[in-house]
């Protein structure tokens, strides 16, 4: 999969793009979250909040119960501030 | 026509191209967004913002259709800069051309507004007290949101 970082989260997790293998319980945007928090200071950091990160799956917005599997392309970034 | 970019754009030159040829537009509306050189009561001397090149056209192009969709316009474009930019450069220039003017302002509105909470761009300030990412505004959710629901007496 995947995983694309943008403005502050992409600051706090250190990265602006990372390609990783989805493990096999992970199978929602939800799951997926929470397994990346689980994988360091950076990233449970930036994903602490919910109510401030919002997720797009092949460049579409979706919620937390949306899937996700290997090949998806994963963006995570804070709510936008454009215009 | 969407078109994501670093340069600078001129306005006349955008807005003449945009009406060329169609006679049957009678009215072009225009909004143009500048850096501000205030925020928060904070001095800003300069704004970077950056985007998700990809879903950033794909998401212009959805909300250009919707416009289309909803209003009769014989022509729309929206131009939208990245990069790092000062107080007074110009950051957006939204334009819809009709007929007539209540749909190109109605239009012109609706894609400003729709563009600020879906298009994925994100502005960091530079302040004297460092840099810093903006925060998204609840007032700009609520525009969008103004925008939900009947579409049939927007026309």
């Amino acid at each position: 999969m995947k995983l694309l970082y943008f403005a502050w989260l992409r600051a706090r997790i250190g990265c602006a793009e990372e390609e990783l293998a989805l493990p096999s319980e992970v199978y929602d945007v939800a799951g997926l979250l929470d397994w990346l928090r689980s994988r360091g200071d950076g990233y449970a950091e930036a994903l602490q909040n919910l109510a401030i990160v919002r997720v797009a799956v092949n460049q579409d917005y979706v919620g937390s119960e949306h899937p996700v599997r290997d090949g998806d392309e994963v963006a995570i970034f804070p709510p936008v501030t454009g215009g | 026509m969407i078109r994501v970019q670093r340069e600078d754009f001129d306005v006349g030159i955008e807005l003449d191209r945009l009406a060329a040829g169609n006679h049957r537009i009678g009215g072009i509306a225009s909004f143009i967004g500048l850096v501000r050189d205030m925020s928060g009561g904070d001095q800003v001397s300069a704004l970077t913002l950056e985007h998700y090149p990809g879903m950033t056209e794909k998401k212009l192009v959805e909300i250009e259709l919707e416009a289309h969709r909803r209003w009769p316009l014989d022509a729309s474009l929206i131009i939208h800069r990245y990069g790092r930019l000062e107080p007074g450069d110009r950051v957006v220039l939204v334009a819809t051309g009709s007929p007539h003017r209540e749909a190109a302002l109605a239009a012109c509105h609706f894609l400003i507004d729709w563009l600020k909470t879906d298009a994925p761009f994100w502005k960091s300030e530079e302040t004297p007290q460092g840099e810093r990412w903006v925060a998204a505004r609840a007032e700009d959710d609520a525009a969008t949101r103004r925008w939900q629901g009947s579409t049939k007496d927007e026309r």
